[in-house]
């Protein structure tokens, strides 16, 4: 027992010894501050279509790209290839930073980015800006998901929006009474649903109590939930610490929070509105909302990797997954709302659009999209510095203690 | 014959007869180089890695020397209490298997028919062929507020656990029990029913036989059990995602910097942890002689 003490102290004293001697911080960001807080690498996008190349090789979200080899009538891919003479390769990936990772070995032709991955790409040169005159369906897509700040550079558009939704505020209608409105019940101290909460599992998250702070602490002067200087992310991050003890459980994989949901013990939470159907489809009585605060939410983009040697093959694939049978097959069996207006009328489940809120523009500008943070403030600041994404991890780490 | 005596396979056996140290270091070659490349190589790879940083905005690697990542990991609190909770459960998880073990092993090795003792043997190996996942998401299960835990336990004024540190350990005991019970069940198998009857002889009630004979004989063999639960709890996170509730350990930290964070040194320097509290275990109990019984 004493040699453990003294080994503990002897670590402990190491460790002051290595923090008092202090090192260099060596964190080098390529991409200088520009209009949007940084400057991406200068390329150019593709002028006009050539002759197929023969094949394309896509990295999507699972269920982005299914090709029958699940599911013989969940196919969107084998059509498209008898049609372009482009096969389709398709890798999937888990999450966004393995597809960030995946995307740099150059060897992906297109890919479906979330907004916490495509202004990484875009910085590093990874994917180039895509002429949307050569993607007729473009022309259809909501104008609301157009040129946003996770899909365009300074009004250049790097890639076709694809699909989105919102992370919703969740609960058992028998068991939370009345029905919320507000993300309180998550946030507030004295929630009478302390212990039974659900919160999204990544560090992301910390955006949604940026978000709530927005709202309930308008002195902090958050504007983007992504872009927070030391102050804010200090308040959001104590804010989660906060609510910490009232959590039952953080959810990631979303099969897992609807079994919470179903069993009870977890009544309200943050979810996605596939899982709410899911929920709802197994008998538990759930119900979502979008409270008044609004809510964070992904919106995804296909983009057109810079190496890639297969450019119209790419942007035939562009064309044809935005088009309206292709988008409304994606976002039915996906679960989200389409990009393409058109897709509405051909989803099998005809309240598939009005589930979503698709083109419901007003319901969509509630929604803070998912976007990467970066040390140049999102919101335009440049008198204070954000905290980047790697801060965000550290962040979250510390707050689930 | 002699075209036989002379062939090359001929020469080339009369060849390594005479250098027996070349023999030996072809014999040795290939778990050698596995050893050597794939298994230290690995472990010397993740060391070094862990003295560089990521570019965090791209995510690509800086090969640049530096201490940050030790220095985060010893001045931040949460890693501090990351550990010793990590350590906590698997020295917790150790103890509870062991007791569960014991006299499980005691009547296999002691007690058991032959044909019995090979049921048991094959009853203990069976969780092993089910999946992890399986087995972890049926703890949720029965965890649950209204699983079958509380409704066993609810007419007794007792309740589940709830998902937490305790539903935890109580999931990886079960995960890990098989890799107790049968060291245990070895060790108990060679010590000499003579030695017990022996101390019988010489007055000594049951307990003391136990106390005096059993346990001093078996304890390398529990360590040795103790290695197999102690290391393989510490290196967990996927139980801990499933019924931890929120808590965390040193494997979900690792999980979260290389899956959220794309910061592969940092996970790195995290990951020397473990092996640092498993190189100090295993110097401690190098003397019971546990290692001879793996």
């Amino acid at each position: 027992m004493k040699n453990r003490k003294l080994a503990l102290a002897g670590l402990l004293g190491a460790g002051l010894l290595v923090a008092a001697c202090g090192t260099s911080g060596s964190s080098s960001t390529a991409a200088a501050p520009g209009g949007q807080g940084f400057t991406p690498p200068k390329l150019d996008a593709l002028a006009q279509l050539g002759q197929p190349e023969g094949q394309v090789n896509v990295l999507a979200w699972p269920g982005y790209a299914e090709n029958g080899s699940n599911d013989p009538a969940v196919d969107w891919v084998t059509g498209f290839e008898k049609e372009t003479g482009c096969k389709v390769n398709v890798k999937a990936f888990g999450t966004s930073d393995e597809a960030v990772s995946l995307m740099k070995t150059g060897q992906y032709d297109v890919i479906s980015a979330s907004g916490d991955a495509s202004l990484r790409l875009i910085a590093s040169g990874d994917v180039e800006p895509v002429n949307t005159a050569l993607v007729p369906n473009y022309a259809d897509v909501f104008d609301f998901l157009k040129n946003r700040p996770w899909n365009s550079v300074n009004n250049v558009s790097y890639g076709v929006p694809h699909g989105w939704g919102a992370n919703l505020l969740t609960w058992r209608t028998d068991k939370v009474n009345p029905a919320p409105t507000s993300w309180s019940v998550m946030f507030d101290a004295n929630s009478p649903y302390k212990g039974k909460i659900t919160a999204y599992d990544s560090p992301i998250y910390i955006a949604d109590a940026a978000l709530y702070l927005q709202t309930h602490k308008p002195e902090l002067g958050i504007k983007n939930p992504y872009a927070l200087d030391d102050k804010q992310f200090q308040a959001a991050v104590d804010l989660l610490k906060q609510q910490r003890p009232m959590v039952a459980e953080y959810w990631s994989d979303y099969l897992k929070e609807s079994q919470a949901l179903k069993s009870g013990d977890a009544v309200v939470g943050t979810a996605w509105q596939v899982t709410v159907n899911l929920t709802k489809s197994e008998g538990a009585p759930v119900e979502s909302v979008l409270p008044s605060e609004g809510a964070t939410g992904w919106s995804d983009t296909w983009m057109v990797g810079a190496k890639s040697p297969h450019k119209t093959c790419s942007y035939k694939w562009l064309n044809h997954i935005v088009s309206p049978k292709a988008n409304a097959q994606v976002a039915e069996y996906f679960g989200e709302s389409p990009s393409n207006p058109k897709a509405c009328a051909e989803t099998k489940n005809k309240a598939h659009c009005e589930t979503f809120h698709a083109g419901d523009a007003a319901y969509a500008s509630k929604i803070q999209y998912w976007t990467t943070p970066i040390a140049q403030c999102l919101d335009g600041r440049t008198d204070v510095k954000c905290k980047d994404y790697g801060e965000w991890t550290r962040a979250w780490t510390e707050i689930k203690g | 014959m002699t075209t036989t005596l002379d062939s090359p396979r001929r020469k080339t056996s009369a060849f390594l007869y005479r250098k027996p140290r070349l023999r030996l270091g072809l014999l040795l070659s290939a778990p050698m180089l596995w050893l050597g490349l794939a298994y230290l190589g690995a472990l010397a790879a993740l060391f070094v890695t862990a003295f560089w940083s990521t570019d965090v905005f791209t995510g690509q690697v800086v090969t640049e020397w530096s201490l940050n990542n030790f220095v985060t990991l010893f001045s931040d609190a949460v890693y501090r209490t990351i550990t010793f909770r990590t350590v906590g459960i698997a020295a917790l998880v150790t103890v509870v298997t062991a007791i569960i073990a014991f006299p499980m092993a005691f009547y296999m090795a002691k007690f058991a028919s032959p044909r019995a003792r090979r049921l048991l043997v094959i009853a203990v190996m069976t969780p092993l062929w089910a999946s992890y996942l399986v087995k972890a998401y049926a703890w949720r299960t029965m965890l649950s507020g209204n699983g079958v835990l509380h409704w066993l336990l609810n007419p007794f004024g007792l309740d589940t656990p709830g998902y937490g540190v305790l539903a935890t350990v109580i999931t990886l005991s079960y995960l890990w029990l098989p890799y107790m019970i049968l060291p245990i069940y070895a060790g108990l198998e060679r010590l000499p029913n003579s030695l017990v009857d022996a101390s019988g002889d010489l007055g000594a009630r049951p307990f003391r036989t136990f106390r005096s004979v059993v346990l001093p004989v078996t304890f390398p063999a529990v360590v040795a059990g103790s290695i197999f639960t102690f290391s393989l709890s510490l290196g967990d996170y996927i139980a801990v995602k499933i019924v931890g509730g929120t808590s965390q350990m040193l494997g979900n930290v690792v999980y979260d910097n290389i899956g959220a964070a794309n910061n592969l040194p940092f996970a790195a320097t995290v990951a020397t942890v473990p092996v640092v509290i498993m190189l100090a275990y295993l110097a401690a109990v190098r003397r019971t002689g546990a290692l001879d019984n793996l």
